[in-house]
């Protein structure tokens, strides 16, 4: 069985602004990340890979992205992934949702044999949790969103998968080829062994390039976009509010009390 | 345009079947297609040969201006009993939202409805703002499945040929949202927080991201309808319905098979503290990580029950295992807007507010004076919440007695 894990290069968010006078993002001293979604998604791939016998379970990880993004899959090859793919060109550069599916549709129509697919449910940077949903539709393969946990059945033709949902979870199952995007559920970020550091270094990370896809440049990248950005800019700061000493937590929840009474709360 | 590959074509009439229009035929043992296809990607999605290919040319700016109207697709529920289907409330807030952008373009506006025989309330939809219904019910429809759905919803969209296409962003809508986008071509914006039409008639499509450190405003400039996931809990829903206002229900009948359906819902379990969730709740008690043990979550559960509200956290206490994450306020978890936020040891990363800064009033108790949560705050109290929340909980029960 061959599982493919899609994994995302991000960079850490938390330290992201906007320039409030170019209007740009300033990443400058922003450290790259494993996106921890797709993190959580090799966590899945292994634990299926480990309830199975030895040599059964294949996992092969994919990243589109810069030259850099490399680290990431390497990462994802000392977690316990078999081999890698990086799929990098300056003509990638700039694709939406739309266009990195494209991409990434193309690589895995040339892969023989993918079984399951799993995505992270959203990459923290983009955060637009449509690029995997996109791609099983342009495999015609169907996918369960939002996985927190997975097993296969009996005889490996279907994966069932725990769905978070409104208020609550579903157990979905499907037939593979599928595509699972997963969220944060029980499963823990792995602490790698020096050994598997080691290991990671010699496994196999291939690069494919534009010239690989059999697609017209004007579908790649920035210009096969159907979605533009306009404008980026910093969020709105609302003004300051009424600060109450607490230090005498009486008097203070009185004044509070008191505000929640005029908006009629109490 | 759609290509049929002759060579790989079996003729095995699952492309028939399966064409919502019947615009597919098998003549001589070979696909054909009729001149009432409308390309809604149908046959294509369940030809096992791979043998029909759509080519989706980039349009002309004449050919977008033919596309019309605002669709806005209606996610429901069951009602308490069971016994009918009701749309959700992020429907009503998109139409309330659609109402203004349709003032702007003079568009007609209407709602998609699927489910399963059961009456659905469509009075609502009317009453605010919905100028029409296309309703399609097969037993297919109940519940929710990727596939069903994209199936029906495409091949409305490629038969209407709207110029706006909204859906909540919930996690049902933004499983649809993609698949349709990706079937028909066209460009998709995720989780909207504002929509604006510019001067050329375009739907400006602004979005936090990078954890909602930035705002991206995003246009689609190529393919119509143009669509987008909008957030739930963004925008108002109207306070004026105009409850005796009426528009035509127009049924869509097309063909949909078994078949297309490839998941299987085994099992539905239902967590959380109210049965509505905190999305739709109107005063939330909120802890984050200056709480000291997960005994101090009673007392906020004590504060919240006190206000008639529910508890919720910030993704420390997910990640903690204090609560589960279907309590989560902020950018990966639930956004919400109640009347009332209290947040309680809630330092005010960007990543929560964006999660919390539509509600109504905002209380933020931190003992970090230079904490963030008190830029958002309407009202902040500097001090231990230890000390703090047991004297609020007493003043409150005070005054309801004093009442």
């Amino acid at each position: 069985m061959k599982i493919l894990v899609c994994a995302k290069q991000v960079p850490e968010v938390t330290n992201v602004q906007v320039d409030p006078e170019t209007g740009t993002l300033n990443r400058d001293g922003v450290a790259s990340i494993l996106n921890p979604f797709c993190e959580y998604a090799m966590d899945l791939a292994l634990e299926l890979k480990e309830a199975e016998p030895d040599g059964e379970v294949e996992i092969v990880v994919l990243s589109m992205g810069p030259p850099q993004a490399r680290a990431a899959l390497l990462r994802c090859l000392e977690m316990g992934g078999d081999s890698a793919i990086l799929v990098t060109d300056r003509k990638f550069a700039g694709a939406d949702t739309w266009a990195t599916a494209l991409t990434i549709c193309k690589i895995i129509e040339k892969l023989d044999g993918v079984d399951l697919i799993l995505v992270g449910k959203h990459a923290i940077d983009g955060d637009t949790a449509q690029t995997g949903p996109m791609l099983a539709e342009l495999l015609n393969i169907p996918q369960i969103t939002y996985g927190v946990g997975l097993e296969l059945d009996e005889r490996k033709k279907r994966v069932r998968v725990r769905r978070e949902n409104e208020g609550g979870f579903e157990r979905v199952q499907m037939r593979m080829p599928g595509l699972v995007s997963v969220s944060k559920g029980a499963a823990s970020r792995r602490v790698c062994s020096f050994e598997s550091i080691l290991d990671a270094r010699a496994k196999d990370i291939s690069v494919m390039t534009a010239d690989d896809l059999g697609l017209d440049e004007a579908e790649l990248g920035l210009q096969g976009s159907l979605t533009q950005v306009v404008k980026v800019f910093p969020p709105i700061s609302k003004e300051a509010g009424r600060i109450v000493n607490g230090t005498d937590a009486i008097a203070a929840a009185h004044e509070v009390v008191g505000i929640l009474k005029e908006k009629h709360f109490v | 345009m759609l290509l049929i590959d002759t060579n790989t074509c079996s003729g095995c009439r699952l492309c028939e079947k399966n064409c919502p229009f019947a615009a597919m035929l098998i003549v001589d043992e070979i696909a054909v297609v009729q001149d009432n296809c409308t390309l809604c990607g149908a046959c294509a999605n369940v030809c096992g040969e791979h043998s029909i290919t759509i080519e989706r040319a980039a349009a002309t700016p004449e050919e977008l201006a033919k596309f019309k109207g605002i669709f806005i697709w209606a996610e429901c529920g069951e009602s308490a009993d069971g016994e009918s289907l009701v749309p959700k409330k992020v429907t009503l807030e998109l139409l309330a939202e659609a109402r203004r952008l349709a003032e702007k373009t003079g568009e007609e506006i209407r709602v998609l409805v699927l489910s399963d025989e059961r009456p659905v309330n469509t009075d609502d939809l009317f009453a605010h703002g919905a100028d029409g219904v296309i309703r399609f019910v097969n037993k297919l429809l109940w519940p929710y499945s990727t596939d069903a759905y994209t199936t029906v919803i495409s091949a409305m969209v490629a038969a209407k040929k709207p110029s706006i296409f909204l859906l909540g962003a919930t996690p049902d809508g933004r499983d649809l949202g993609p698949r349709v986008a990706a079937r028909l071509k066209l460009g998709l914006t995720a989780d909207c927080t504002q929509l604006e039409i510019n001067d050329e008639g375009q739907l400006i499509q602004t979005r936090p991201a990078f954890g909602g450190n930035i705002m991206a405003s995003i246009v689609t400039p190529f393919s119509r309808p143009q669509m987008a996931t909008v957030r739930p809990n963004v925008f108002a829903v109207s306070e004026n319905p105009e409850i005796d206002r009426k528009g035509d229900i127009e049924d869509f009948d097309v063909a949909l098979q078994r078949g297309v359906v490839r998941t299987k819902i085994l099992e539905v379990e239902k967590v959380g503290e109210t049965g509505g969730g905190i999305e739709n709740a109107e005063v939330i008690v909120a802890g984050g990580q200056g709480l000291n043990s997960p005994d101090d979550l009673d007392m906020l559960r004590e504060l919240a029950d006190e206000l008639g509200g529910t508890l919720a956290g910030s993704r420390p206490l997910v990640e903690a295992g204090w609560i589960p994450h279907t309590l989560q306020v902020g950018q990966s978890g639930i956004t919400v807007s109640p009347k009332l936020y209290i947040a309680v040891g809630i330092s005010g990363a960007v990543q929560h507010v964006v999660g919390m800064n539509g509600s109504g009033s905002i209380i933020a108790i931190n003992n970090d004076p230079e904490a963030p949560i008190f830029k958002v705050a309407d009202v902040g109290i500097v001090g231990d919440a230890a000390e703090v929340i047991p004297a609020l909980i007493k003043e409150i029960r005070e005054a309801k007695k004093a009442a």
